[in-house]
């Protein structure tokens, strides 16, 4: 067996806690536990950015794990947290699959998304790369999420935490991308968070409640 | 010194109308504002056609025939629109169907919308790209949901979610076309996601990576360009909101969505060196052509009929793409042009149609001619020229299609036949209906603007009769360049 | 294998059996504890047991030889699992005699021996028991199984002293793999214990009690091999976990090093009662339709430990 040097050690467990976070997220049927998990998920990104920081010695990237800790542990849960105060939304409705199916589903898309990122880690010359696959993972248990959830509120952590995902892509895969787009994508993020905010306040408004049922009126007949 | 100005004055536009944008004046604001960003986008192409291809901005902003022409038709379109959208939506505001920070808000985001598809358009950096089109989708998504009905508001989620999807895939692709680009153009570059770097070193390019990003880009910007089978956000979305969004959602964020496909496959058919992605291309765009040519034959909502219309087209010019070669992508080019010219007259056209019936129901509108004879002639001379009949530009462009298609491909040949076949009773069948036979339809509070959905009626004409040379000669440049 | 490994490993089984209800004592006395009790002491299981060992054992009518023999099998099954698991020390003659999925056989036997025998009788409790207890163990095994994997791979093989050496024999090093394998092995250990969340030891209602409804026909001798064997069972799964995920302070050879080593594995002991103790008194005991949910995560978790360990190597 190969040793490791600490900081990849300490990369792999985040990408694993990142994993487990995701499985968390996908089962977890309150909302504000939710906001919770995503938030951590912002914290433990965030810590990995700036260990591969340290250890590649690249200065943007601790921009970079900066921007991520405001963004996805500050800002937007502190954003989503006042829009479920002010439209008191707490539980998730009943999901379409049961947890053990979700599970086994989520287990399924895991072993898809390690096999999909075989080749393309092989490839990679990061110290970090193995963890490519752990992003994938992340990204499949998001849309996973997106797909299960009823609750518009869910539906958009779900996206974020997709984000999530491909940002750990990033990182892990490249050392991130170029400042000036992680900067832009950024502003997409937070910009999105907002318009979803007066949508939130649109769809309550019109229907009396957040959940999606309502907009299945849309069909070809 | 162009490139800036065509990139702040929307920008400007933007900032402006959201202060002014429930002004009496705010729709001259937002002409004024579109025709200056047309003539900057008429010196830029002046000096690309003296010049050549430039980078500007430190190689973060590139021009080149290819990117330069949608440019001037996107400044065209969103300035024809602009005019178009003045009369329609005072007459909205009339109706009592938005109040005044929804006009605002309109007119804001409009703007957004036109700055972010310029951005890119023009932009050299894959990355900024994507920022841009993500951007596109933030800009218009309120706009979908501008009447807040509650059809309206499931049309913007699905748009919304849909897209946010589909181009988060798109990013994906664009990491991983990062990584095989951080091996050729060496780690930490700020050039490795600069595409005219990258297609220097496109036969450098890790194969694997590229054919894997190419797929997840495929199906991002494919989400956005309206390509089955991930098209469903398409027909909501143009069917919901303000007419004026559709018209520039169909005439101008589907071509861009195309640009960044094209873009996209030029580097990776330099690294693939084999046909992947060309058919991966064909094959989205007939199954496109095919979904798009059989849903017309459900719609009882006109909006929905030519979003399906949309579809079928962008399928066309997909498959053509995919075909390459300098005849078919002249002729992709070709179709680009003048579909989101004749798409956008129609749409025009239909959406004072609808106002003056007050519903966008097919079965609702009839004897458009005996009401509004000229709004009747632009709704049948537009669908007649999106059905590709011969003295329009899109029977030329579909013609030399086809025929690259017969000589390359003879099996998809009968497929796009038949479809378009079908497509063209369906859309007739419709539109005969609304034009002709007795009416009962009320006077609108204004009189419609019908300027534009001429003057692109005889840009079309004047394209399928005769191409200009400086302009062919531009087509084929361009088409070279794509390879 | 000669004289002295063999009576080495037949002290460690016979502590293992002795020491079995003193561990047991100790997690209900910290348990009262916990709730502000005094508690019985730690002698009490003794007591119990020897209690029960002088009384006549009433058997029912229509009782089968099964129903007189399972608990003999318990016992021994569990016995036996003692002899396997590297209690004391990596090096006993028994340990190499079988590996971890040999393990997991055992436990197997003995389950559905003590299953059988609740059904034997033909009472609603006992056939209600038994089926609970399987719908358990049929969720809880894959789950074991999946933690041994995991550890297996790390080690290079499925013997349970190799196992425990692969960690100590290495420099320190994070698995996150082997964490993920320690949260699923300590789900599954307080489902197949019968400790809350998923039952409680405890409890005689008999609607939410899945271990306790198979035994409530037994008696006497019978109840207390079957008490003293759902004691050796609790043992026996934490020392499985020490030589897994805690394996430090195990002498590898036979000798008097196993003598110094005990004070470490008395120390593991308390420390894992009293957490246990903590863990099933902060957290509330689950419908039973939940089992599966709890148990499918324990899964999820371990077969997520191996990819990552498949993946990442760590």
């Amino acid at each position: 067996m190969t040793h490791l040097p600490w900081s990849a050690q300490f990369i792999h467990l985040a990408a694993a806690v990142l994993l487990l976070l995701s499985f968390a997220m996908l089962t977890q049927r309150r909302i504000l536990s939710l906001l919770d998990l995503f938030a951590t998920q912002g914290a433990v990104l965030a810590a990995s950015t700036a260990i591969v920081a340290y250890s590649s010695g690249r200065a943007e990237l601790y921009y970079s794990a900066a921007l991520t800790f405001a963004l996805k542990v500050l800002l937007l849960p502190y954003i989503l947290h006042r829009l479920l105060r002010r439209l008191n939304v707490r539980w998730e409705a009943e999901p379409l699959l049961n947890v053990p199916t979700t599970l086994l589903v989520g287990l399924l898309l895991v072993i898809f998304a390690f096999a999909l990122a075989q080749p393309i880690s092989q490839l990679a010359t990061t110290l970090t790369r193995s963890t490519l696959g752990i992003a994938i993972a992340v990204v499949m248990l998001s849309l996973l999420m997106m797909i299960t959830r009823r609750k518009a509120v869910s539906q958009v952590v779900g996206f974020l935490a997709l984000e999530n995902g491909l940002f750990f892509a990033a990182t892990s895969a490249t050392y991130g991308m170029p400042m000036v787009v992680e900067l832009g994508i950024a502003l997409d993020v937070l910009v999105g968070v907002l318009i979803l905010g007066v949508f939130f306040f649109q769809i309550r408004e019109q229907f009396d409640s957040l959940d999606l049922r309502h907009l299945e009126a849309l069909k070809e007949e | 010194m162009e490139l800036p100005i065509l990139l702040v004055l929307p920008l400007f536009g933007a900032l402006l109308l959201a202060v002014f944008g429930a002004w009496r004046r705010a729709g001259e604001i937002n002409v004024a504002v579109s025709l200056a960003t047309f003539v900057a986008s008429a010196l830029l192409t002046l000096r690309v056609i003296r010049s050549g291809p430039f980078t500007a901005l430190g190689e973060q902003f590139f021009v080149d025939p290819f990117n330069v022409f949608l440019v001037a038709l996107t400044a065209f379109v969103s300035f024809t629109t602009a005019l178009f959208s003045r009369p329609y939506m005072r007459i909205e505001a009339e109706h009592g169907r938005v109040n005044a920070r929804r006009l605002r808000l309109y007119h804001a985001m409009y703007q957004s919308f036109v700055f972010t598809m310029l951005l890119a358009l023009c932009t050299n950096n894959l990355g900024i790209l994507w920022v841009a089109m993500e951007g596109a989708t933030l800009a218009t998504v309120l706009l979908v949901s501008l009447y807040r009905t509650p059809a309206s508001l499931e049309a913007a989620w699905k748009y919304f979610i849909l897209c946010g999807v589909g181009i988060a895939q798109a990013l994906f692709g664009t990491i991983l076309l990062y990584l095989a680009a951080e091996k050729a153009l060496g780690a930490g570059g700020v050039q490795a996601l600069l595409w005219t770097h990258l297609d220097q070193v496109k036969s450098q390019l890790e194969p694997t990576v590229l054919g894997l990003a190419f797929v997840f880009l495929l199906v991002g910007y494919g989400t956005k360009a309206g390509l089955a089978p991930v098209h469903n956000w398409l027909p909501d979305a143009h069917a919901e909101g303000p007419t004026p969004i559709s018209a520039v959602l169909s005439g101008l964020l589907l071509n861009v969505a195309l640009y960044a496909i094209v873009r996209s496959k030029v580097l990776v058919e330099g690294a693939l060196h084999n046909s992947l992605a060309g058919h991966l291309l064909m094959g989205f765009g007939l199954v496109s052509v095919v979904v798009g040519a059989f849903s017309l034959w459900r719609q009882k909502d006109i909006k929905r009929l030519f979003a399906y219309s949309s579809i079928e087209h962008m399928g066309l010019a997909a498959f053509a793409f995919g075909l390459g070669g300098p005849v078919a992508n002249f002729a992709a080019l070709l179709h680009m042009t003048v579909h989101s010219l004749t798409k956008s007259s129609i749409f025009f056209a239909a959406g004072h149609a609808a106002q003056k019936a007050g519903s966008q129901w097919i079965d609702q509108i009839s004897g458009l001619l005996l009401r509004s004879p000229r709004l009747g002639w632009g709704l049948m001379l537009g669908s007649l020229a999106i059905l590709g009949m011969p003295p329009f530009g899109v029977f030329a462009s579909e013609f030399l299609i086809l025929t690259t298609a017969m000589k390359q491909s003879p099996w998809a040949t009968p497929i796009l036949l038949s479809a378009l076949g079908m497509a063209f009773a369906a859309i007739f069948l419709r539109v005969q209906g609304m034009v002709f036979g007795d009416s009962r339809l009320p006077r609108l509070p204004h009189p419609p603007a019908l300027l534009p959905v001429f003057v692109h009626l005889a840009l079309v004409l004047l394209l399928g009769l005769y191409i200009p040379p400086p302009l062919a000669e531009w087509y084929r440049l361009a088409a070279r360049f794509i390879g | 294998m000669n004289a002295a490994n063999l009576l080495a490993q037949i002290v460690v089984v016979a502590l293992a059996v002795a020491a079995a209800p003193l561990f047991m004592a100790w997690v209900g006395q910290c348990r009262a504890w916990l709730a502000n009790r005094r508690g019985p002491g730690l002698l009490q299981p003794y007591r119990v047991l020897r209690k029960l060992f002088h009384k006549d054992a009433v058997l029912a009518t229509r009782a089968s030889s099964l129903f007189r023999i399972a608990p003999y099998v318990q016992f021994g099954a569990m016995a036996c699992a003692a002899a396997i698991i590297p209690l004391l020390g990596t090096d006993l003659p028994f340990a190499t005699a079988a590996d971890a999925i040999a393990l997991v056989g055992l436990f197997a036997v003995a389950r559905v021996f003590l299953a059988l025998a609740a059904m034997d009788i033909g009472t609603a409790f006992g056939s209600l028991g038994a089926r609970r207890e399987m719908l358990v163990g049929f969720l809880a095994e894959p789950a074991l199984l999946m933690v041994f994997f995991t550890a297996s791979l790390i080690a290079h093989g499925t013997a349970l002293p190799a196992m425990a050496t692969a960690i100590t024999g290495h420099p320190l090093a994070i698995y996150p793999s082997l964490a993920f394998a320690a949260v699923a092995f300590l789900m599954v250990l307080l489902a197949e214990n019968a400790r809350i969340p998923v039952d409680n030891p405890a409890t005689h209602l008999e609607l939410t009690m899945i271990h306790e409804a198979m035994v409530l026909e037994y008696s006497a001798r019978h109840l207390a091999l079957i008490e003293w064997s759902a004691a050796l069972k609790l043992f026996n799964y934490c020392a499985i976990g020490f030589a897994l995920f805690l394996p430090w302070g195990l002498p590898d050879r036979v000798g008097s090093g196993m003598l110094a080593a005990l004070p470490v594995v008395a120390l593991k002991f308390a420390a894992a009662g009293a957490g246990l103790a903590l863990l099933e008194t902060v957290s509330a005991k689950m419908r039973i339709f939940r089992a599966p949910e709890f148990l499918a995560t324990a899964f999820l978790l371990a077969v997520l430990g191996l990819l990552v360990r498949l993946l990442l190597g760590s």
